[in-house]
């Protein structure tokens, strides 16, 4: 599955609360936010690669449960993907 | 209703305590994500798209007020005050955090209820008529079979890692309100010319990606034999069903691959090889269970009731009401309600605690004390006295759940969708209300008659499309919803998989398309008589194919 | 040898084992308990019942039962692994070599043998467990592991000391 997202231009890394299960992304500083404007955003590619190699290890480290990257809109700080925007969101009804 | 007994009730008290481990051994990291994946499904435990979702059984769809007040507490203290039907009468809370989850289910404890085997590769949740023990043209009542079949599935240590997950369904009515034929196993209970009770036995029904009519392995399988048959039936399942490939792993490939001859020699040698211990169930066992499903001491009252008809010229709602959502039942002066959980543009299946607290309390005073879910996700009130339908009526009405129409087309399934599961390709939710609210006006719907909408937002199929007489199955196009029509499905007797019309819609067309099906169904009818469903049989998809692409 | 460090408990405690899986084409060990593999066995059938040693039969989860019908009474143990516990084959074969073709002898798991699944093995007919896996041994020697109670089955509180 990362290989198939890294291509995209700019990625975020979220998952899943281990204790809660909310929607979280993660910021620069390592902690995980429930805000997608306030993550961490890079190239896709190596930094991509690198960015989810860190948040698979907060997986590892138990704190959420199985993390990937989503495309985001530098300009918005969006997910592309309707399915990202609603995780972010929440349902839309 | 069934009562848990001592072992029932250590047999929940124990598991609630292995799963508060678990739990506590996930949490300070003992366990992995992968390790504890299948611990938590085998207790309803899902990781959703915003939060963990928590699958509460009701076998066979039963509730006591009780239990229903305690899933309402629930519904106000862990999640968002709200629960969810499902279509396999079950109950979903869709926000709940892992950590309360092991209180949760010692509250669920304290009702005689759980979480077991909603979920995983084992068999599930046995499903049945949501009418039984009420229903006027029931032969037999399956409640008693579907408790034994619960008691017998429940932590089998043989068929807990099969090679996907198994769904049985019972009915005992001549109208099969269960949907037997699209389970893994479906089972009609119902008596031979000497009177003695018996089974059909159908196997390898489903729905999912690969939708199939179940076929018939026994026409009439003896009472006693009802275990050892079923026990044979997964013995051959787990060990010759398909684990290489999870999309070919549930029985219905198998008996498709092999072919029902080939299936029916194995199943039928396995039977013959059952030990003595396990071969027959014993007439006082089953009169032990069948003693807790006795019928309530119904009143001798007149068929009709002068009370309510009385009250029925004074008030249209009531009449209307009356008309769609009360059923004949088998006591005279007595009715089987519907209540609707698909009020115009609401969430189909959603009840909010309050509602569910009304519904207690109304269950409680004028139906014994019972409810049911059904499978169409709404909730059933089985019996209650004509007389007293005017009041039910209005305190229904005054908790917003009075919307007469039981079988209409805004009586809408649909499952959770791209708002909530994780599985979605397309939202479900949000196309079910634009629909229901195209359609709000009742004289059209009740001219329209009945007509089943199902809708699924992927190929899992959890919301029934295939089944429906108009089937919506949300896709992904290139990342755009889009809603593929099937036509002609049906759950019944007359069971049948529904026909893709043709090319999909997008999000913003789909309901302009049902509508456009409803229509020509209108011009096209003989009669009022003759259902969508009917006129479809008649004359195929050719002229609702030329109604929706006539412009492309 | 077993590649990895297993332990075998029986009877409710950890016993000793002197088994030995050969493989397909080894010599047997002359005073240990060989276990060799169905396909071994059905081959070499006459020679191996003919042989004084103790003799043990290992069935991988997807082997079938097809050909061992009267041979049972020949082995000290019958091993069924479990190659992923969510696999579970083992436990129909389970059932028919105790019911179907009528063994009487030890019934021991291999494998992917784990904590919160031990219980349906013990209760499926299994009745030696052989444990690769740590934590498994660590909790079973300190009494953690939780048994449910299920209805037709033996007493929880036996079900850990299931007779060998
Ligand atoms: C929201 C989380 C849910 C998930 C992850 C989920 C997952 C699945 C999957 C993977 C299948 C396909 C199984 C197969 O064909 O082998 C399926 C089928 C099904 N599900 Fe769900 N489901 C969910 C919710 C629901 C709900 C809310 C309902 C009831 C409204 C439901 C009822 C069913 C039914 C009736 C089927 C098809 C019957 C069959 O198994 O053949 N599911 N589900
Ligand atoms: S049909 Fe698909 S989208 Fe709907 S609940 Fe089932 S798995 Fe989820």
């Amino acid at each position: 599955m990362a290989a198939r997202k890294i291509k995209f231009d700019w990625v975020a890394a979220t998952a899943n609360d281990l204790k809660g299960g909310e929607a979280v992304f993660r910021r620069a500083d390592g902690s995980w936010t429930r805000t997608v404007a306030e993550a961490e955003l890079v190239p896709g590619g190596e930094a991509g690669a690198a960015l989810l190699a860190r948040a698979q290890a907060d997986h590892a480290a138990n704190r959420v449960v199985e993390p990937v990257l989503i495309a985001v809109d530098p300009a918005t700080r969006r997910p592309l993907s309707l399915r990202e925007r609603i995780r972010a969101d929440g349902p839309t009804v | 209703m069934y009562r848990y007994d001592q072992f029932d009730r250590s047999f929940v008290a124990a598991r609630v305590a292995e799963f508060r481990d678990q739990v506590a051994r996930r949490l300070s990291g003992e366990l992995t994500e992968d390790q504890f994946k299948p611990l938590r499904l085998m207790n309803g435990v899902y990781l959703q798209l915003h939060a963990y979702m928590l699958r509460i059984a009701i076998p066979y769809g039963v509730l006591s007020s009780r239990q229903l007040r305690k899933l309402a507490h629930i519904g106000r203290v862990y999640d968002r005050s709200s629960g969810h039907f499902t279509t396999r009468q079950n109950l979903q809370f869709n926000w709940v955090r892992l950590a309360d989850i092991p209180d949760i289910l010692a509250e669920l404890a304290e009702v005689e209820m759980h979480a077991i085997q909603t979920s995983g590769n084992c068999i599930r949740n046995v499903t049945a008529d949501h009418f039984a023990g009420a229903a006027a043209d029931e032969t037999v009542d399956p409640r008693p079979y579907a408790e034994l079949l619960r008691q017998w599935s429940s932590l089998h240590p043989e068929f807990t890692f099969l090679p996907r997950k198994f769904k049985l369904a019972v009915t005992g009515a001549a109208v099969d309100r269960a949907a037997i034929q699209v389970h893994d196993i479906g089972l009609e209970v119902k008596r031979n010319e000497r009177g003695e009770i018996g089974f059909a036995v159908y196997v390898g029904g489903g729905q999912g990606r690969t939708p199939m009519i179940a076929k018939k392995l026994r026409d009439f399988l003896p009472e006693r034999d009802l275990l050892a048959y079923c026990e044979a039936i997964l013995r051959v399942y787990n060990l010759e069903g398909r684990r290489d490939n999870k999309y070919k792993a549930r029985i219905k490939i198998l008996v498709h691959e092999k072919g029902l001859e080939e299936i029916a020699a194995s199943v039928e040698a396995e039977f013959a090889a059952q030990p003595v211990a396990t071969a027959a169930l014993g007439e006082a066992e089953i009169a032990r269970i069948a003693a807790y499903f006795a019928p309530p001491r119904f009143a001798a009252l007149p068929a009709r009731s002068a009370v309510l008809e009385d009250a029925q010229t004074e008030d249209a709602a009531l009449c209307r009401f009356v008309s769609r959502n009360v059923s004949a039942h088998k006591a005279p002066g007595y009715g089987v309600v519907t209540v609707s959980l698909k009020p115009i543009g609401g969430i189909p299946g959603d009840a909010t605690s309050d509602q569910m607290d009304a519904l207690a309390d109304i269950a409680e005073r004028w139906s014994f004390d019972e409810l049911r879910v059904s499978h169409a996700q709404n909730i059933v009130l089985p019996h209650v006295r004509l007389d007293d339908l005017p009041q039910v009526h209005a305190a229904l009405a005054a908790a917003g759940l009075a919307t007469p129409n039981d079988g209409l087309v805004t009586d809408i399934i649909a499952c959770p969708g791209l708002d909530y599961c994780a599985l979605a390709n397309a939202r479900s939710i949000p196309v079910a209300q634009e629909i229901s609210q195209r359609f709000a006006d009742l004289d059209r719907q009740n001219a329209i008659g009945e007509l089943k909408l199902k809708i699924s937002g992927c190929i899992n199929a959890c919301g029934h499309h295939h089944v429906g007489h108009i089937g919506i199955l949300g896709v992904d196009r290139q990342g755009e919803e889009f809603y593929q029509i099937t036509l002609g499905g049906a759950e019944g007797a007359d069971c049948a998989i529904g026909e893709l019309v043709g090319p999909g819609f997008a999000a913003d067309k789909i309901t302009d398309a049902v509508e456009t099906l409803v229509e020509t169904y209108l011009k096209l009818r003989r009669d009022p008589g003759e259902r969508f469903l009917d006129a479809y049989r008649r004359v195929g998809l050719g002229p609702f194919q030329e109604a929706l692409y006539a412009d492309a | 040898m077993p590649t990895l460090e297993t332990e075998l408990y029986r009877g409710g405690r950890f016993v000793a084992d002197d088994a030995v899986y050969v493989a397909d084409g080894d010599a047997l060990p002359a005073n240990a308990l060989a276990i060799v593999s169905k396909k071994r066995y059905l081959a070499e059938r006459i020679a191996l019942d003919a042989r004084a040693g103790r003799l043990g039969l290992v069935l991988e989860t997807a082997d079938t039962l097809d050909g061992l019908e009267g041979a049972l009474d020949r082995f000290a143990t019958v091993v069924l692994r479990f190659a992923r516990y969510a696999d579970g084959r083992p436990y129909s074969l389970a059932h028919r070599l105790r019911h179907r073709l009528g063994y009487r002898g030890e019934l021991r798991a291999a494998g992917d043998v784990l904590q919160d699944q031990i219980v349906f093995m013990l209760r499926g007919g299994f009745d030696a467990l052989e444990i690769a896996h740590a934590g498994t041994r660590a909790a079973l020697r300190a009494n953690r592991i939780v048994v449910v109670p299920t209805r037709g089955s033996a007493p929880a509180a036996q079900i850990l000391d299931a007779a060998e």
